[in-house]
């Protein structure tokens, strides 16, 4: 993956800011480039700034510093409508005076295309989301799941290089957004086409994106493929954000290379991994994913240090057992396992011991 | 539904056995009756101030009468005897019909009635208001058994009564309904050969009804292009802002309609301030903005303005702003993206305001009557002019009509050009 101002990036964000009022920064110096073809997600709460990261890509916000450039052009003098940016919007914005065809000529037609090589165009655009027998419809005799298809022709039938999504599936039920994750990505894979997708559903970034930019407080906070931000946060914001995630509070004790020893709040001493610690003496929050946790104690290493836990509830998912327990104080603790025939379902009230992998407890900023 | 009981004609039956419809009615009836009485006081007040009003009007344009009575019931025995004779053979009427002239008279002239009649005949036929009037006292001094023969008697009182033209007046007007107020209403009258134009310079009301629409279709069309950029303005501001704007825009609402259109006169006249600035530029000429035509567009503009606005704005803020950033992601210009995107989606507001603004204006009365002068007024200021000055309510009534019927018209066609569902007030 390219960094940096690298010469094969198709779009580069480079120190970029953004102030509405002139007194807070909305976006903080950011750095992004993305090689072509790439499909990238950027994550995180509302406010974080990656909407207005999209719209100053998309050409509708000026960047108040920085450069935003487009295979080697800066585009911040560029208007939005010679940008050739295809786009998607929250709520499709399919234009409700126009039939689905008529919507799917605009592009076409401000672009100046004959009429035959138009309709040709827009009838591929329809197949392509299998939407090929509604083009007389106007858009509100649609379901939500069809208009979303017909946004989605929409923004790729003039065959832009870039496509820009804006939470596009917000507004589906969740078969529907999980169905229409996988079409988007199967798209985008098959025209090749470079995707900026913006959600703060972090199931969909995990699943649809090669890289994901997690955003928080105007700044990118990981940028990594989904297994490495799950499985290896670099901060605790991400790690917080990302998956389920339980916390334990304490302080560095000693660093050894890949592992380290900390001391919890309350006296207990546990291995981990440092992450962004680099100090004995230093406060820690350390993260250790639900399904990383062990109680069997068979399967520890030897000289694991393992703690005490009360189990407070216990919840039956069906696929999976949910148990909340009491660990160092902390009344959250969550841990989940499969629900194979020889798994043990652990009682209200049961004290058991609990354990896990160094590398998968992260030492990460307090 | 697939295992409701259904009865012998096929109807769905509740679970008592009363056909579901039925029992459907019942059940709203309470709440049927609660809506009516909630909406009673007004439908009364609508009742009594509005659908009786116009009902009336609409009566009088037809009702031939004179004063409080019908014309035939003041001169009976000549409607009775004037119907036989025929204006068209150029003979004055037999000797009866001047008898029963005599006879009515008398009795008019008691309850002193003559000078209505002739103030009714005299809309038709000037000249017939001083017949009357003139006549009456001498009338009633004639004896019916030895004075006649009375064609000759009443010509011996005034020669008018000889006139073929009054006579031909008198039996076009004496039946209880008459169209004579709509003939006037469109510069028609009727003479002894039939239905014909009135004199060219005698024509006024055709011209006063194209001007008063003309003119309000300026004004609708000035409104629209003042109010458009603002209304748009207004949707676009956040919440805060856009209140502010929309109180500014409501502040002439706070003011007297009188107080507004009058102190158009001190802008706009001779030596007003508009005029003034326009000499200190250096024009020797003085430009005259009022008592014509461009005064009264200019003073009603503004004035129907927000009535424009209003609409506009409430449609305008249902659009969201995507819509013209989908356009312009899409390739569009600044300038399609208006056209083609964000105006199309507008026309209801256009539509609703533009109805409006015009049904409105074309009603109008104090503007044109305080800046209008001689060639800016409207049908409404004739309107008044005939019932308060001359006190012919009957033209006045007809000319109201015809107005209703035009826009009752202008609706109806605008309802098939752009469908009047397609209309959003809010």
């Amino acid at each position: 993956m390219a960094d940096g101002a690298s010469s094969d990036a198709f779009v580069e964000f480079e120190r970029v800011q953004k102030s509405y009022d002139g007194e807070t920064l909305v976006v903080k110096d950011l750095n992004l480039s993305m090689p072509k073809g790439e499909f990238l997600t950027m994550l995180g709460p509302s406010g974080s700034g990656k909407t207005t990261c999209l719209m100053m890509l998309a050409g509708f916000e000026t960047a108040t510093h920085g450069d935003i450039r487009l295979d080697g052009t800066s585009i911040n003098n560029i208007p939005p409508h010679k940008r050739g940016i295809g786009m998607v919007f929250q709520n499709y914005a399919l234009f409700p005076h126009m039939t689905v065809a008529e919507n799917l000529a605009f592009p076409l037609e401000v672009r100046g295309l004959g009429k035959s090589e138009r309709e040709e165009k827009v009838q591929r655009a329809l197949d392509m989301v299998q939407m090929g027998a509604f083009g007389g419809r106007r858009p509100a005799q649609l379901s939500g799941g069809q208009q979303q298809r017909i946004a989605l022709a929409r923004a790729l039938v003039f065959e832009p290089e870039l496509v820009l999504m804006d939470e596009p599936l917000g507004a589906l039920d969740k078969q529907l957004r999980e169905h229409m994750q996988f079409e988007i990505t199967r798209l985008a894979h098959e025209l090749g086409i470079t995707t900026v997708y913006v959600t703060h559903d972090q199931t969909e970034a995990l699943t649809m994106s090669d890289r994901v930019a997690v955003f928080d407080d105007g700044r990118i906070q990981q940028l990594a493929p989904p297994d490495v931000l799950y499985e290896r946060p670099e901060n605790s914001f991400v790690a917080q954000f990302i998956g389920e995630n339980n916390t334990l509070e304490g302080v560095i004790k000693e660093i050894r290379g890949e592992t380290c020893i900390v001391q919890l709040d309350d006296g207990e001493i546990i291995d981990a991994n440092p992450v962004n610690v680099t100090e004995p003496g230093e406060r820690t929050k350390v993260s250790i994913r639900p399904e990383r946790v062990e109680y069997n104690m068979d399967r520890l290493q030897e000289g694991a240090h393992t703690l005490k836990a009360e189990v407070l509830e216990f919840v039956y998912m069906g696929d999976i057992f949910r148990t909340r327990l009491r660990v160092a104080g902390n009344e959250d603790f969550v841990i989940k396992t499969r629900n194979a025939p020889d798994q043990v379902r652990l009682k209200p009230g049961q004290q058991i011991e609990i354990g896990w992998l160094p590398q998968d407890c992260r030492a990460l900023d307090a | 539904m697939a295992h409701a009981e259904t009865d012998a004609q096929g109807r769905i039956l509740a679970a008592d056995g009363t056909p579901l419809k039925q029992s459907l009615q019942r059940a709203l009836r309470a709440q049927k009756m609660r809506a009516l009485l909630l909406i009673a006081p007004l439908l009364l007040f609508v009742v009594i101030t509005f659908v009786m009003p116009i009902g009336d009007m609409l009566l009088r344009s037809v009702q031939n009468k004179a004063g409080t009575h019908y014309v035939p019931d003041l001169i009976p025995n000549v409607a009775e005897q004037i119907e036989d004779w025929d204006p068209a053979s150029g003979e004055l009427p037999p000797e009866e019909v001047f008898r029963a002239m005599v006879v009515d008279l008398q009795v008019a002239f008691d309850e002193k009635n003559h000078t209505q009649l002739g103030r009714r005949f005299n809309y038709e036929s000037p000249g017939m208001d001083s017949l009357f009037r003139t006549s009456g006292r001498r009338v009633s001094g004639l004896d019916l058994e030895t004075d006649g023969p009375f064609r000759e008697a009443l010509i011996d009182i005034n020669d008018d009564w000889g006139d073929l033209e009054y006579w031909a007046t008198i039996k076009a007007n004496s039946g209880y309904y008459t169209n004579s107020f709509f003939l006037a209403a469109v510069d028609m009258e009727r003479d002894s050969t039939g239905i014909a134009q009135k004199d060219p310079d005698q024509r006024i009301y055709r011209k006063l009804l194209v001007r008063t629409l003309w003119l309000s279709a300026v004004i609708t069309f000035c409104t629209l292009l003042l109010g458009y950029p603002v209304a748009w303005l207004l949707a676009d501001l956040p919440a805060r802002k856009a209140n502010l704007l929309l109180i500014l825009v409501l502040l002439p609402f706070w003011t007297s309609l009188l107080v507004r259109t009058s102190s158009w006169k001190i802008l706009l006249q001779q030596e007003g301030v508009i005029n003034d600035f326009w000499v200190w530029l250096g024009f020797v000429e003085r430009l005259s903005l009022i008592n014509n035509q461009l005064g009264v567009v200019i003073a009603m503009t503004h004035i129907l303005l927000p009535f424009m606005i209003l609409p506009l704005y409430s449609v305008m803020k249902t659009i969201p702003p995507s819509y013209l950033r989908a356009a312009k992601s899409l390739g569009a210009t600044n300038w399609t993206a208006f056209w083609r995107v964000y105006f199309p989606q507008t026309t209801a507001g256009i539509g609703a305001g533009g109805l409006l603004v015009f049904i409105l204006a074309v009603g109008y009365f104090i503007t044109p009557e305080l800046v209008g002068g001689a060639d800016g007024t409207f049908i409404s200021n004739r309107i008044y002019f005939q019932f308060s000055a001359i006190g012919n309510w009957g033209l006045a009534a007809a000319l109201g009509t015809i107005m209703l019927v035009v826009v009752l018209v202008l609706y109806y066609v605008y309802d098939r050009l752009v469908g009047i569902d397609n209309v959003k007030l809010g």
